[in-house]
């Protein structure tokens, strides 16, 4: 059985033994093995220059970053969570973003930056949001969520063959996940929305850490003998619209699952588009099940409360169907 | 050829004089450069009221002699990344007037493709890192060169411009510990105008000798006069020496003025004219127009020789500019992203 913690950890070690051009920094990514402990053991295998601790200074480290890129080397750049990111937004949109555009396509900036999201910890309103959308707004950024051991392992090294800036959302609740990881597992694609569950009846819509839920939806509603197919994003952008509409076309319904608050969200994309792609298929109004609207609060109950419940999700799905 | 190159044939007065021609050639060179940046920026002046550039125009007039001296410590191995008052060091680095001209008018045919305009000038072939209109945005940027050249043991220097108002950002300060904590070879030209747009120095800066913020850091720093080309330049060569030598960062605090508003739609409440009219006395041009009469490198016809070569030479780039040509709407959404597919298996 291998972790997610783990597939991103192996993910990382053979980019680095592959591309001498590779190099990890982030805060405690080094002596203290990464705050989620992803990166331990690497700094004895490839030493501090490779495995670089950076002072608290996400803007100066992330726009290193981007300069090493620009400079022929291949960074990976960890920020330890989204919330901390947003002390680096100038630098991942004003510049990362912009640079190829600027430049009249003269200097693309292949950069990856990889950091925790989303909530389920009790670490409340300064540790746990999902700010995706936010990243995923941006043209000249690639925005991934991977939601399986598979992808943990597999998006990396696409992400780092990629020219352009990638963005890596690491669900921080996924990290103890276990699974089965083939021994030759390596870089998969990243255009493609995945169909976890195939079904006929209702298409569930949703990424990264909230897949488990919605498969556990799924679960419920198959012995209520409703159908689920579930769709996994993966890539949040760009955003492959044609699987999702296909599989739309097909169930005539569609519930999105997004951890993240309702208002100008993913969630209202997806929406948009599917009624922009699907509206004559649809035989009800596309649904959705996001977080509450609130800083996330810290007690246990009131976390839970505010995040998307499978509970939720098989309701909404049986709206859909009219049941 | 300097003179330690010569061979031990050429008798020593001979060698002198050598030395001397080159060292009066340079001069002239010197004041050729900043020349050309007057004369450049002129006329964009003159083709912003007839609408011909657009957006925001920020002019370097004034400051000349801080590009022009940096510039000569560089060599076409090292990178700059500017600022968005950019356009002398991107004229004298190397990057044609054409092709500046021609991005100022948004034309095709300019160093950014016509995508950046006056701000953005990027031009790959001289390792011109833009043009960045953030105000700090750069410095980043600048380490994370510099990271790569170590990283690929090249001693090669990072030269980051940045004025007094980027040393108010986070980023600076950030970008210096981090530079000065892994001895980065960068070196930093803080250009000191007294302007963060209208913003004086003495109320945006609890300390205002900003060399001072760089050697909190452990940074060796000097604060020079802007307006002496020639000070600028050797303040410059022995800090870039130091860089290139493995010494980790550096940093000049360049003390210099803008002339000129800050954008064309600055109306300039904020300055008395007398303050400007009191540093236009120490214009870098005219001040070293006069050394060089003095010291007997430049006479009438020389200066007119000069004048005349800068002037055919924006005429040349505006003539450029002018027919140049408008990028087709059909691909306005080119270089977002690359066009190389990404790799990998299907999920």
């Amino acid at each position: 059985m291998t972790s997610y913690r783990e597939a991103v950890r192996e993910a990382i070690r053979a980019a680095m033994l592959a591309d001498e051009r590779v190099f990890l920094m982030g805060e405690d990514v080094g002596r203290y093995g990464g705050c989620y402990a992803v990166s331990k053991g690497l700094l004895d295998e490839f030493g501090p220059e490779r495995i670089r601790d950076t002072p608290l200074s996400e803007s100066a480290f992330v726009g290193a970053g981007i300069g090493a890129a620009l400079g022929g080397m291949r960074p990976i750049v960890e920020i330890m969570t989204v919330n901390f990111s947003l002390l680096a937004l100038d630098q991942i949109v004003n510049t990362a973003a912009t640079l190829r555009h600027m430049s009249g396509g003269q200097f693309n900036v292949p950069l990856v930056i990889r950091m925790a999201t989303g909530a389920g910890r009790q670490v409340a309103a300064q540790h746990s949001h999902s700010l995706e959308a936010w990243y995923a707004h941006v043209p000249g950024l690639k925005v991934l969520a991977p939601a399986t051991i598979e992808d943990a392992r597999g998006m990396l090294p696409t992400a780092l063959a990629d020219p352009d800036p990638v963005i890596i959302f690491e669900h921080a609740a996924l990290y103890n996940v276990e699974g089965e990881l083939a021994a030759d597992a390596g870089a998969v694609a990243i255009d493609r929305v995945a169909v976890r569950r195939a079904g006929t009846d209702v298409t569930l819509i949703t990424f990264g850490g909230m897949l488990g839920r919605t498969l556990d939806a799924a679960a419920t509603l198959a012995e209520a003998g409703v159908d689920a197919e579930v769709l996994d994003l993966r890539t949040l952008r760009p955003l492959d619209a044609d699987t999702i509409l296909e599989s739309v076309r097909r169930t005539h319904r569609a519930v999105i699952v997004d951890e993240a608050w309702r208002t100008g969200s993913l969630s209202a994309e997806l929406s948009a588009r599917i009624m922009e792609g699907a509206f004559y298929d649809l035989d009800a109004p596309v649904a959705r099940v996001c977080g509450a609207e609130v800083p996330m609060p810290y007690p246990h109950h009131l976390e839970e409360a505010a995040l998307p419940q499978s509970a939720a999700i098989v309701d909404a799905a049986h709206a859909a169907l009219g049941r | 050829m300097t003179a330690s190159d010569a061979t031990t044939e050429i008798p020593a007065d001979v060698e002198s004089a050598g030395a001397q021609a080159d060292e009066s050639a340079h001069a002239l060179h010197l004041l050729t450069e900043m020349l050309r940046i007057r004369r450049f920026e002129e006329r964009c002046a003159d083709l912003y009221r007839e609408e011909k550039i657009r957006g925001f125009l920020h002019l370097y007039i004034g400051e000349e002699a801080v590009a022009v001296g940096v510039m000569q410590a560089l060599g076409p191995e090292d990178a700059i990344v500017a600022t968005y008052r950019e356009h002398g060091h991107a004229l004298v680095r190397g990057v044609s007037a054409r092709a500046i001209m021609a991005e100022m008018y948004g034309k095709q045919e300019g160093c950014s493709g016509g995508r950046g305009g006056s701000m953005h000038l990027f031009d790959r072939a001289t390792r011109f890192y833009g043009g960045n209109a953030i105000v700090g945005g750069g410095l980043p940027l600048a380490i994370g060169l510099a990271l790569a050249d170590k990283l690929q043991h090249r001693a090669r220097v990072t030269a980051c411009f940045f004025g007094d108002g980027a040393a108010a950002e986070g980023e600076f300060h950030e970008t210096l510990n981090l530079a000065a904590l892994w001895r980065l070879p960068v070196l930093f030209c803080c250009e000191n105008n007294l302007y963060a747009m209208g913003t004086a120095i003495e109320r945006a800066h609890s300390e205002t000798r900003l060399a001072l913020k760089a050697a909190a850091y452990r940074i060796p720093s000097w604060d020079v006069d802007g307006m002496d080309v020639e000070g600028v330049e050797s303040a410059a060569r022995r800090a870039a020496d130091a860089v290139r030598g493995g010494e980790g960062p550096h940093f000049l605090e360049l003390r210099t003025y803008r002339f000129r508003a800050h954008s064309m739609f600055d109306p300039e409440l904020y300055r008395d004219k007398s303050e400007v009219e009191a540093w236009k006395q120490r214009c870098p041009i005219t001040t070293y127009t006069a050394r060089l009469r003095q010291r007997g490198a430049l006479d009438d016809a020389g200066l007119a020789m000069i004048e005349e070569s800068v002037v055919r030479e924006v005429d040349d780039a505006v003539a450029f500019a002018e027919s140049g040509t408008w990028e087709p709407v059909e691909s306005l959404t080119r270089h977002v992203y690359s066009d190389a597919p990404s790799q990998g298996t299907p999920p």
